[in-house]
């Protein structure tokens, strides 16, 4: 299944997908030395977000949120990709940030995330760093 | 997005790596708002002096490193560390280094080393109307509130993008249409002769943040505040218990002549009736203790002490004879410190155990020197953050009781 979405942070990426469907505040939310969620408000608790495509409605939060994804982007903890319903300041920042510090690419794209599951494989194709810019990301679903 | 030729210049690196590179993430950020365009600002206050790993540090050595300088007058927030009393915080020595380096490492931007959450009460405060790029919540909601000067909620990285561009994403809280209330709060049921209390402002401050979730409020009703010290409180609990960066308080903020100026001629999409019950209700939340428990320590000065509360410190010192003395905490700016003890202020004050603490606050740092006891305090935003920051149970008071407790080392209620 294809799907258009807007880019906002560039980059490629093909991960399972973890589909979250209550916002997630990366700082006070998520262990950067590990990348598990340690909200206890929330649903998906414990839970690893290191290596996977995140799927969310839209970020929420402190903007200490940059910060913390950003970090676990730098110790290879965070997630490969981000794809949001809405978009959002406090993460597009972050990914950028990660991005020009360590070359390290975290794409965030912008896309209805209806009918996305978990552990269905993702793979997003955002090369232009352009939010104009739309891109197909394409669901593959799990061996 | 509508850049100009200078947006475009500095994008495109021909005013320097750095330059570049804060306009990039400007940039971006304007885009996630859905902003069309960049407006100029004229002072930044950056909230980046708390470490939250090697990134923080990353970051602005970046910045330094591609020669960047920042283009407006810049303020910093409160770091980890008390550069005037180092031997007050008990970090290990690996947490200390790269504390220590953040907060220096931002002076070499051009930035000023204010460290104080309070930069709307120093010589960097800004005008009515002007445009500016603050990171710091209770900053945010002084500067948009009191002083009518415009910023949204900046904060990780982007204030100090817009600080070293001058430029910030022209939405929200910048433009004339983003500042209109949104959500009434009426007083109703209190006493005509309600006495403009810190702790009513402080309640109010509590119950606003906590009912207008994205919207900003309007307060009527509101007793004339004793000095800015008390909006100041008010503002601060609003923006611990919810995200209000701007609130309007009718016949008493600048862009509150009157209820009608308060919604721009629109009307509000909820009322929410204050009454004396609320206030009380909200004010016995924030205790976790009965009057007489023993106390460990009082903190004051969340967000930094102003001269004027530091006036009304003294004069209750002065007034009173410790029995019991325990230590009294009061964060405040350093170059309000530095006068005070120019002036001679903290003399003949041996009997009590006053710790003035700049740079940096008691509810964020290890400065306690015990963590199992009770601490009081003055302000709703170190009662809201200190048990989850650091493990204290609190119980909240008026000045005046503060003063008494930390004579007798014990939480007294009821002194006027």
């Amino acid at each position: 299944m294809r799907r258009p979405a807007k880019v906002y942070v560039a980059g490629e990426a093909e991960a399972a997908m973890i589909v979250l469907s209550v916002p997630l505040s990366f700082w006070g939310g998520i262990d950067a030395a590990t990348g598990r969620i340690i909200d206890h408000s929330h649903p998906a608790l414990g839970t690893s977000i290191a290596g996977r495509i995140l799927v969310m409605p839209s970020g929420r939060g402190s903007s200490s949120s940059s910060s913390v994804l950003a970090e676990t982007i730098r110790r290879g903890t965070g997630p490969r990709g981000i794809v949001l319903a809405h978009p959002d300041p406090i993460l597009t920042v972050g990914a950028i940030v990660a991005g020009a510090l360590y070359d390290l690419r975290c794409p965030i794209v912008i896309c209805s995330i209806d009918g996305l599951r978990s552990g269905d494989i993702l793979r997003v194709s955002a090369a232009v760093p352009d939010a104009a810019e739309i891109c197909l990301i394409e669901s593959l679903h799990a061996h | 997005m509508h850049l100009s030729d200078g947006d475009r210049s500095m994008l495109e690196g021909e005013q320097g790596d750095a330059a570049g590179f804060a306009m990039q993430i400007v940039t971006a950020f304007a885009e996630a708002v859905g902003a069309d365009a960049l407006l100029d600002i004229s002072r930044a206050h950056i909230d980046g002096c708390l470490y939250h790993g090697a990134v923080s540090l990353d970051f602005v050595e970046r910045l330094v490193a591609g020669g960047g300088r920042v283009r407006v007058p810049t303020t910093l927030n409160v770091g980890s560390l008390d550069l005037i009393h180092p031997e007050l915080v008990h970090l290990p020595a690996e947490e200390q280094r790269p504390a220590e380096r953040l907060m220096r490492v931002h002076e070499a931007l051009g930035c000023q080393p204010s460290f104080t959450c309070a930069p709307y009460q120093t010589l960097f405060r800004p005008a009515f109307g002007e445009q500016i790029a603050w990171g710091e919540s209770n900053a945010i909601v002084f500067a948009n509130s009191v002083i009518g000067a415009r910023t949204n909620r900046y904060g990780d990285f982007v204030d100090l993008c817009c600080a070293m561009t001058g430029r910030a994403p022209a939405w929200g809280l910048h433009l004339d249409a983003g500042r209109r209330g949104q959500i009434l709060f009426r007083l109703s049921g209190f006493p005509a002769s309600q006495a403009p209390t810190d702790s009513l402002f402080i309640a109010i401050g509590l119950i606003v943040g906590r009912r207008s979730g994205e919207r900003i409020p309007v307060i009527e009703g509101l007793p004339r505040p004793r000095d800015e010290d008390q909006l100041k409180a008010l503002g601060a609990a609003a923006a611990s218990t919810g995200a209000v960066a701007l609130f309007h308080a009718v016949g008493i903020t600048p862009e509150a002549a009157t209820l009608g100026d308060a919604f721009a001629g629109g009307t509000p999409e909820e009322t929410i009736v204050i009454t004396p019950a609320g206030v009380t209700e909200a004010l016995v939340e924030l205790s976790s203790v009965p009057a007489g428990s023993p106390l460990t320590a009082i903190c004051l000065g969340t967000p930094h002490f102003s001269r004027a509360e530091w006036d009304r410190l003294l004069v209750l010192l002065r007034q009173t004879q410790p029995t019991r003395p325990i230590p009294i905490y009061v964060n405040t700016d350093r170059a309000v410190l530095q006068q005070l003890e120019a002036e001679g202020a903290f003399r003949n004050l041996t009997d009590w155990r006053l710790i003035p603490v700049a740079d940096t606050c008691t509810y964020i740092t290890a400065i306690l020197e015990k963590l199992d006891g009770v601490v009081m305090t003055n302000s709703g935003k170190w009662a809201h953050y200190a048990p989850g920051n650091i493990g204290v149970r609190v119980a909240f008071g008026e000045l005046e009781e503060c003063v008494a407790s930390a004579a007798a080392g014990r939480v007294i209620r009821g002194v006027a």
